[in-house]
């Protein structure tokens, strides 16, 4: 089946988001759509699976100009799609969860388990997707599910599946087992579009790149005649480093010390079982793991917002185990939070108070109970200068921001402390090329200023950019404590999903 | 707040968000926003000048509006003309006109009509603006306040007490008595459901509910206790407190020096929330406690704290009637003050100036409603029905907003449909 977007166009209040946006995928093709967060490539999955509708521009199938005013119809015409965040009920079975919706019956209308389980079956050996029916969703792991919903998608007959950002919840290994499904799919003539903003993927596993910048395409080419670096400033609009320069590391005393720490989760599951390790001043630890293996408690118990069960937190020789989250501030802790827009900023409330909201009652922005706005005001411009915030006004909520330039605000508001220890979480998540990178310069220069740098997250590739010490976390547990210098993506990647390092070292 | 100009910055920063960020923004961002949005924190923030004023001011227009409509039809001589409608159109629009404009212009003239119309006017509209003021009060913390109602009985306790026991202590210190009394009876009585939250997560609105009731019951038990209860009457009802409020607008109105004193609390309302370190924190906990709480903040506390304070205004609110209108504690004692205070708190938008705009507007309404009857036969429940529809235009602003096709402000769910909060 061929697809054909010509001249898509869709307009919100103020804003052109899609813009005579034209994307033809052939059949038997990966076509990779690129572009930052926002840049309409969401907007445009939404247009072709008639979530929105178009305001200009038309969708042909085989040639044939076709029109979808529901996700039905998207379907009915072939098309699959498997979101970010999966659509799945965990306590069914992978089965029953295949055929939600389009169940076939035997006599009386029963559920026909059998024949659904066999047809389920044929389609995972026929494409090697590899999931067993009759297990629960909440069972599998994450990569199983992703692929449970590409089984559902191809049970409905799609011909061209909508992958959007698939890779983001997966390790290495996981992310090349899918590589594997979206080739033997495309052997089998289905066509695939890839949604990603990362670039390595992108080589290697499309045929075709299409490059979106705000709204527009900026181009369409192949792995073949492109590099990383072109691909980052097609997106960006200008000439990107990927690679940020670092001088070794100058580790000096120990800031952060955890000892046997144990932490639940909010379920009183065990989190973070008897975790050990220190931070030095001048160096950066990241944290490395796949989500949900405990790296959010952890993040949450050293920082005061939640109670450890047991172990200590020492930040410079100070016992802050079980310390509010104001004594861990004042102590010259900074937190990037995960999840910005939940524990970093409070969206209603204007870019200048946010750039003080752990500072709002200590002169000079309060004399006694009574604000200083004036002065929040002042320290507001310098800091959205200092940090380049990109915002019409600092009256203006944060929540009018976009998802760089918000995490620039709690950057600046965290780093214009004094501060002995930051502990950032995820703090790239989300964010385009140009603030990643901006981002990444700043964490460098903290740590070069002596401060201890905790780093947690899920992109590898953010890890071996930054850490000059990579601690691997597995099931709550610390795995593995790495010098960067003798961590591979490989090695590392085995440990994220549970492996040991031998095994690494026979693999390599 | 006033608006500030503008801080334009260097550079080649775009004047608003990347327009590609807020294409995404029509979609996701404000989905995942109003999971965020409280009930309360919608009737307080995100909002911008037109959500605050013209809404309501909109809202109040529609409701008198749809309200003319029901006197029509309530009315016998304009129905009568109705009926004969094709005999002689006209007559039947003339007629429908005749009844509401006079039913409107008795209203009006009632409440406002004259100096002691007025008086009479400000004087039901004061302890609406305390009722109001303690339950905007707690929306601007995210906290849902039903039980200004109960706080406010459970400060008529504590100040009528004050009031009669109190022999022998000069006037204006017994004035300054009771006041004082009655705002400790009223924190007293919302500190509760604030501990019961930060304690248990008991959902404030069920407790607040509760105590009302439980309030009620206690003063009517105290009433028939010999310390509150008059000797020479059987009811029940208390010794009346020995002072009152000077009459500072002339002694021809019953108008009282409580006046001021409300107007006064407003502004001191508006003073904490807006210029302090405290009002922040209680602002920042009521958009986004996860976030406060990271920032260092306690959002337990600051329920314990805001639900005394609101508690404590609407016990003012109590005061002021023992010192102005009814000396006595009796049963009936709030007429649905509180109750009242939850609509006016959301048509003033939770800011205290919007309150005593509300306030006065509600005593209009319920001051003028009697010359309306008198007047014109139409039943003061007319006043009901209205302060019903402009509760329910002001809860549903999307609905003003497509009758009169306003556009969306910031484009951010406002509505306060949005759900109970956490």
């Amino acid at each position: 089946m061929r697809l054909e977007l010509r001249g898509i166009t869709k307009r919100f209040p103020g804003v052109l988001a899609n813009d005579h946006v034209d994307l033809t995928v052939e059949e038997g093709e990966i076509h990779a759509l690129l572009g930052e967060n926002g840049a309409g490539k969401t907007t445009l999955m939404n247009i072709l699976y008639g979530l929105y509708r178009a305001d200009a521009g038309e969708i042909l199938i085989d040639g044939r100009p076709v029109q979808f005013a529901s996700p039905r119809d998207a379907i009915a015409a072939g098309l699959g799609m498997v979101h970010q965040h999966f659509m799945l009920i965990p306590v069914f079975t992978v089965t029953e969860n295949v055929v939600l919706g389009v169940e076939t019956t035997g006599p009386l209308g029963l559920l026909d388990r059998r024949r659904a389980a066999g047809k389920v079956r044929e389609i995972s050996e026929r494409y090697g997707l590899e999931v067993p029916p009759d297990a629960l969703v909440e069972e599998l792991p994450v990569g199983v599910q992703q692929r449970v919903e590409i089984v559902k998608a191809l049970y409905r007959n799609a011909e061209v599946l909508i992958l959007d950002e698939p890779t983001a919840v997966l390790t290495p290994q996981e992310t090349e087992e899918l590589f594997e499904v979206m080739r033997s799919l495309r052997a089998a003539g289905k066509s695939i579009i890839f949604i990603t903003h990362k670039l390595k993927e992108v080589l290697a596993v499309a045929d075709r790149i299409t490059v979106l910048r705000r709204g527009r395409v900026m181009g369409t080419t192949t792995p073949a005649e492109t590099s990383e670096e072109e691909l980052a400033s097609m997106m960006v609009g200008r000439a990107v480093e990927l690679a940020v320069e670092r001088a070794p590391a100058q580790a000096a005393e120990p800031v952060l010390e955890v000892r046997d720490l144990v932490v639940l989760d909010d379920r009183g599951q065990v989190a973070v079982d008897g975790v050990s390790f220190e931070v030095r001043a001048g160096e950066i630890l990241a944290v490395a793991g796949v989500q949900g293996n405990g790296q959010t408690e952890l993040v949450e118990a050293i920082t005061g917002l939640r109670p450890a069960v047991s172990g200590s937190v020492r930040i410079l020789g100070r016992e802050l185990a079980g310390a509010s989250p104001k004594q861990v501030l004042r102590a010259g802790v900074a937190h990037v939070p995960e999840d910005r827009q939940r524990d970093g900023l409070i969206l209603d409330f204007s870019v200048a108070d946010n750039l003080v909201l752990n500072t709002f009652d200590v002169p000079p922005f309060a004399r006694g109970i009574v604000r200083d706005e004036r002065a929040v005001e002042r320290a507001a411009q310098e800091r959205v200068a200092a940090f380049d915030v990109r915002t019409s006004s600092l009256r203006a909520p944060v929540a009018t921001l976009s998802g760089g330039n918000q995490q620039k605000v709690i950057v600046a508001r965290e780093l214009s402390r004094p501060i002995r220890l930051l502990v950032a979480s995820q703090p790239t998540r989300g964010l385009d090329v140009g603030s990643v990178e901006y981002i990444h310069r700043r964490l460098l220069e903290k740590r070069d200023q002596g401060v201890a740098v905790l780093m947690v997250s899920v992109e590898l590739d953010e890890v071996l950019a930054l850490a000059d010490r990579i601690a691997v976390m597995y099931r709550g547990r610390i795995v593995d404590v790495l010098p960067a210098a003798e961590a591979t993506r490989e090695g590392v990647g085995l440990l994220m999903a549970g492996g040991s390092l031998e095994e690494a070292a026979a693999s390599a | 707040m006033p608006d500030r100009e503008e801080v334009r910055l260097e550079g080649p920063a775009p004047p608003v968000a990347p327009p590609e960020e807020e294409g995404r923004a029509a979609g996701e961002e404000v989905a995942a926003a109003a999971e965020r949005v409280t009930l309360a924190a919608a009737a307080v923030r995100g909002v911008g000048w037109q959500e605050r004023f013209v809404v309501p001011v909109l809202a109040v227009v529609v409701a008198l509006a749809v309200g003319a409509l029901v006197i029509v039809f309530t009315s016998e001589e304009p129905l009568r003309e109705w009926a004969g409608f094709f005999r002689d159109p006209l007559e039947a629009l003339r007629a429908s006109g005749r009844v509401v404009a006079d039913a409107y212009l008795a209203l009006f003239r009632g409440a406002l009509g004259s100096a002691n119309a007025l008086s009479e006017t400000l004087l039901v509209a004061i302890p609406l603006v305390y009722t109001g003021l303690s339950v905007a009060f707690g929306f601007r913390a995210g906290l849902f306040n039903i039980g200004a109602e109960g706080q406010l009985t459970a400060g008529a306790i504590l100040a009528s007490a004050a009031g009669f026991s109190l022999t022998g202590l000069p006037g204006p210190l017994v004035v300054g008595a009771v006041v004082l009394a009655g705002f400790v009876g009223g924190a007293l009585w919302g500190a509760v459901p604030g501990l019961l939250k930060a304690k248990t997560g008991a959902h404030e609105v069920i407790t607040t509910i509760m105590l009302n009731f439980v309030a009620g019951f206690l003063a009517l038990y105290l009433l028939q206790t010999a310390f509150f209860r008059r000797p020479d009457r059987l009811d029940p009802i208390s010794k009346p407190v020995l002072e009152a409020f000077p009459r500072v607008f002339g002694t021809g109105v019953r108008l009282h020096a409580g006046f001021l004193v409300a107007l006064l609390v407003a502004a001191l309302v508006a003073w904490v929330l807006n210029r302090t370190t405290v009002g922040f924190e209680f602002q920042a906990v009521g958009a986004n406690p996860d976030a406060a709480r990271a920032a260092g903040m306690s959002p337990t506390r600051t329920f314990v704290v805001v639900m005394a304070l609101a508690g404590g205004i609407a016990g003012m609110g109590a005061a002021n009637q023992l010192l102005g209108v009814t000396p006595s504690l009796t049963p009936g004692f709030s007429s649905g003050f509180g109750f009242d205070g939850i609509a006016i708190a959301l048509l003033g938008r939770a800011r205290p100036a919007g309150v005593v705009a509300a306030a006065l507007l509600f005593g209009i309404l319920r001051n003028g409603s009697r010359s309306l009857q008198a007047a014109t036969q139409i039943p003061v429940d007319i006043v009901t029905v209205i302060t019903a529809l402009v509760i329910l235009f002001v809860a549903a602003p999307s609905l003003v907003r497509a009758i009169f096709r306003l556009r969306r402000g910031a484009g951010r769910p406002a509505g306060l449909g949005v759900g109970w909060g956490p």
